[in-house]
């Protein structure tokens, strides 16, 4: 069985957040790029399948919509242990986009496992798992918090309100993966980061369709007001400030 | 001139602040208090390629440069001093040794396995009477054919327990002085090797120190690194690259410290502000990033002119000197701006404090370098 993992290139989870151009485009000015911290659980997990004793992975491949400012996250994902690596040239403009650009590439290059993060840290849009399932015709399976391999069987849980439901579904198809998929990143070795330089990185011309939303303008929330403190006694004060001023009564 | 770092430099700095971040730091307190050695963190540093990084990956090392070395180093150093100096010593002092002026036998035999950390390596030159004077060896290996029959002490010797690849430096020939002084690669479960118990030190407690005793030693004469006579040249030289490491472990001793005093800096309160916005805090954490980043730019031009095949050594002893003195500035400043908290062990300056003292002190003192650099300044 061949493996899938799609990663996002995404600012590390500490960056200060800028906007420029009117507040129409993000400042990636001195951002540190990281690969999204769920699809790197995605691939976490994929690996520890591949190295399960008697495990049926023989290849774990990891796919990028993104231009080439990607690279060195995507050679940190062969680093980390892929064994090869997409990158579709284009920029990730939307959801649909990028769903559908990676459908046009599986579309001849055929996985039995397709694993996407749930979000992406950067736009939170939760959409590229399930629309590439869609473009696909597959089954997908979303908030997968475990996966395992069973003999043939694949045997998934997933987190619902109050308990795990356990879904199996027969190859190919879609896992969106959340918490819980796997225990946390790996740290490259010395010899993985010497040997992605060896691996493949297939660069492909975008064959997808173009992206239906764009951005029209960002905000930052409202800097956190200094918190005010009320004597316990004093009633009416509380009273009059949330009247008054935060006017919430 | 171009000061950037390769895509693999920055994953292998990247790698090490991961590692010191997520496992180093947790259990570091614990093990300084107790002196208890980092085996596990050993185990999982070997497991990804830190120790015998930079040997040639036809020996079984990474074949990684100098430069990617001290980035490892730095980083590591930031969080755990006393596991850096463990693979300081391995990496730039043995496999560095044996690499560069051992022979084929010898690098089969020991660095293979040192490469690939599956042996840990120390280095033996200081004695009870000989640490900054080298010269003066009172271990001697008599010359018995085919072998040399070691006695004597070696003191202050990091890793004499962790490891098991000795190199040891003799007095051969007493009558030459420092040109009797040998090298000898030898097997730590060799008999008539004893340890003393283990060093209970200011800092850096983590790392297992001894003094290691020589007892009718047997060692085969073919573990002598180089001709007869080449020990002291050979210490001096392996000592000039291991500065570098040092250097790069003080400059994340350093480093490491000032993080730590910023981020207070932006949390701690005194009189109705956040002490960061008192000019006197201000003016401190500027002084710090200014000594920091003096620092790391010595110890990264003397790691590119060995990658370079430049002569480096008097590079490394001024950056071996000024990053270990201002680790020694900038802890105490650090612990100045916690203040009372900085006293405390939980907040890890006082430790790191503790740690950038020994960098004044082993592999060369500051004066020792200071020796070095004015010898070489004022020549011709």
């Amino acid at each position: 069985m061949k493996i899938l993992v799609c990663i996002s290139n995404v600012p590390d989870t500490t960056t200060k957040i800028r906007f420029t151009d009117n507040n129409t485009a993000f400042d990636s000015t001195g951002v540190q790029w990281i690969i999204n911290p769920w699809d790197e659980l995605a691939l976490t997990r994929a690996l520890e399948l591949k190295e399960s004793p008697g495990g049926k992975i023989e290849k774990i491949t990891v796919i990028n919509v993104g231009p080439q400012g990607s690279e060195p996250t995507i050679r940190k994902a062969l680093a980390i242990g892929a064994d090869d690596a997409v990158r579709i040239d284009a920029t990730p403009e939307d959801a649909y986009a990028v769903a559908s650009n990676l459908a046009a590439y599986l579309k001849d290059n055929p996985y039995d496992i397709i694993l996407c993060g749930i979000d992406s840290s950067d736009y939170n849009g939760s959409l590229v798992g399930g629309m590439l399932a869609e473009f696909l015709q597959l089954p997908s399976v979303s908030s997968v918090s475990k996966l395992d391999i069973e003999g043939e069987t694949i045997k998934m849980n997933r987190e619902i309100d109050g308990g795990t439901e356990v879904i199996t579904t027969p190859v190919p198809f879609v896992a969106i993966v959340q918490k819980g998929i796997a225990f946390e990143p790996r740290i490259p070795s010395m010899r993985g980061i010497m040997m992605a330089r060896q691996k493949s990185l297939n660069v492909v011309p975008a064959a997808g369709e173009e992206a239906l939303t764009g951005f029209v303008s960002f905000e930052l929330p409202p800097a956190k007001a200094a918190c005010k403190m009320v004597d316990a006694e004093n009633i009416s004060e509380l009273v009059d400030l949330l009247h008054n001023e935060a006017k919430v009564i | 001139m171009d000061f950037n770092f390769t895509e693999e430099q920055q994953m292998i700095r990247q790698a090490a602040r991961d590692y010191a971040e997520r496992e180093l730091i947790k259990d570091v307190l614990e093990r300084d208090e107790k002196a208890e050695m980092p085996l596990h963190h050993v185990k999982n540093l070997v497991e990804l390629g830190f120790f015998g990084m930079m040997v040639d990956p036809q020996w079984g090392g990474g074949g990684m440069d100098t430069l990617s070395y001290v980035l490892a180093m730095e980083e590591l150093s930031k969080a755990d001093a006393a596991t850096s100096v463990i693979l300081s010593v391995h990496n730039s002092l043995v496999c560095y040794g044996i690499e560069k002026y051992g022979d084929d036998f010898q690098k089969e035999k020991y660095l293979r396995p040192l490469a690939r950390g599956e042996k840990i390596g120390a280095f033996l030159l200081s004695e009870p009477e000989a640490g900054s004077d080298a010269t003066s060896q009172k271990t001697t290996g008599e010359d018995k054919g085919d072998h040399y029959l070691v006695n004597g002490t070696k003191n202050w010797i990091s890793s004499a327990r962790l490891g098991s690849v000795y190199l040891l430096i003799v007095q051969t020939h007493p009558e030459k002085k420092h040109h009797g002084i040998n090298v000898l690669i030898v097997d730590k479960d060799t008999p008539g090797i004893t340890l003393a118990p283990h060093e209970n030190k200011m800092g850096m407690r983590s790392s297992d120190t001894h003094s290691v005793m020589f007892s009718d030693v047997k060692v085969p004469k073919e573990n002598r690194i180089g001709e007869d006579g080449f020990g002291f040249r050979f210490a001096m030289k392996a000592l000039e690259g291991g500065r570098i490491g040092i250097a790069a472990q003080a400059t994340g001793i350093a480093a490491g410290a000032m993080e730590r005093a910023i981020q207070y800096s932006k949390e701690r309160k005194a009189f109705g502000k956040l002490i960061s916005e008192h000019q006197a805090i201000a003016f401190k954490l500027a002084d710090m990033a200014v000594k920091v980043e003096a620092a790391k730019n010595f110890v990264y031009k003397a790691a590119w002119l060995k990658d370079n095949n430049l002569p480096y050594g008097l590079a490394s002893a001024m950056a071996k000197q000024y990053a270990a003195d201002i680790a020694m500035e900038v802890t105490t400043e650090a612990v100045q701006v916690l203040g009372g908290y900085g006293y405390v062990k939980e907040y890890h300056v006082e430790r790191l404090m503790r740690e950038a003292k020994l960098t004044q002190i082993y592999e060369g003192t500051s004066e020792i370098q200071k020796i070095v650099i004015s010898r070489a300044i004022l020549k011709d």
